[in-house]
């Protein structure tokens, strides 16, 4: 086993560990902390994947930005600690048992599709990681500049939306 | 070298989560948490896909993704705020208003 092999096989079993843990921990603080290290373990897939800039985008955006705002907003409204009890008894047994037949079904068309296929054979050679982030950058601004475009206008809406929804009126007690 | 097919498995495992977590939680702050665990799965795929056929629309999306979800948290987390104003809670279980 070459080394690359054994990290990916470490910093799998802590990525599932992780969300693991964001689905089974009572503190909403504790659950968004195990939320940034699986979102780090990604970033260093990416890395692993020969897209260094998208790791860092990762990290900057998911881990640092993202899950900042989640932990301010838990702060805020002091819902650390979760109630017990629920509200329909059947609800859990029944959500995992729907979960494990997602997870069966992609796994047979994982395996039924690709078992013979060329997806099995090692990929292509790293690419200089300079060389992609320059043919990133031009795709993005010939081929996909419209997407592009509107991405800018759908973080505008986003927040004007955000900053009407949190507006107290006029008068409205605090 | 690692195979695609490694990837996509672990990015299935991370998705099932994902869902499992909207489905089980009650608390809408960790059901949005799960959603970006779901979102991250996604992501891990189409980089293992653009890895694996060299061609870089598979990151380029990634991006677009990671733009979306960014305004997805910034108005989802906007709505719970404005939810835990009125109900003083932000259990889902709780915003039945529109129940018969």
């Amino acid at each position: 086993m070459d080394f690359t092999l054994i990290l990916f096989f470490i910093l799998a079993a802590t990525a599932v560990a992780t969300a693991l843990g964001l689905l089974i921990s009572r503190n909403a603080v504790y659950a968004a902390l195990f939320l940034v290290l699986n979102l780090t373990c990604v970033a260093i897939f990416y890395l692993l994947l020969g897209a260094p800039f998208i790791a860092m985008a990762q990290v900057t955006v998911y881990a640092g930005a993202i899950m900042v705002l989640f932990l301010f907003v838990i702060m805020l409204l002091g819902a650390e600690k979760l109630p017990k009890g629920e509200v329909l008894p059947f609800q859990r047994p029944l959500a995992i048992g729907a979960a494990v037949i997602l997870l069966a079904e992609s796994g047979y068309l994982l395996f039924q599709r690709f078992r013979s296929a060329a997806l099995l054979q090692n990929p292509g050679t790293v690419e200089n990681s300079m060389d992609s982030l320059r043919e990133m950058a031009s795709l993005l601004f010939t081929d996909y500049l419209l997407p592009f475009e509107v991405t800018s206008v759908l973080l505008l809406v986003a927040m004007i939306g955000a900053i009407v929804l949190t507006k107290r009126e006029k008068g409205e007690p605090a | 070298m690692i195979p695609l097919t490694y990837y996509l498995v672990l990015s299935a495992i991370l998705f099932t989560m994902g869902a499992l977590g909207v489905l089980i939680r009650r608390n809408a702050l960790i059901i949005f948490m799960s959603i970006e665990l779901m979102l991250n799965a996604a992501n891990l795929a189409f980089v293992a896909f653009a890895r694996q056929y060299n061609v870089f629309t598979g990151q380029l999306f990634v991006f677009f993704v990671m733009t979306v979800a960014a305004a997805e948290v910034a108005v989802g987390l906007a709505l719970i705020v404005a939810i835990f104003r009125s109900k003083h809670s932000i259990d889902v279980d709780q915003m039945s208003s529109l129940k018969g």
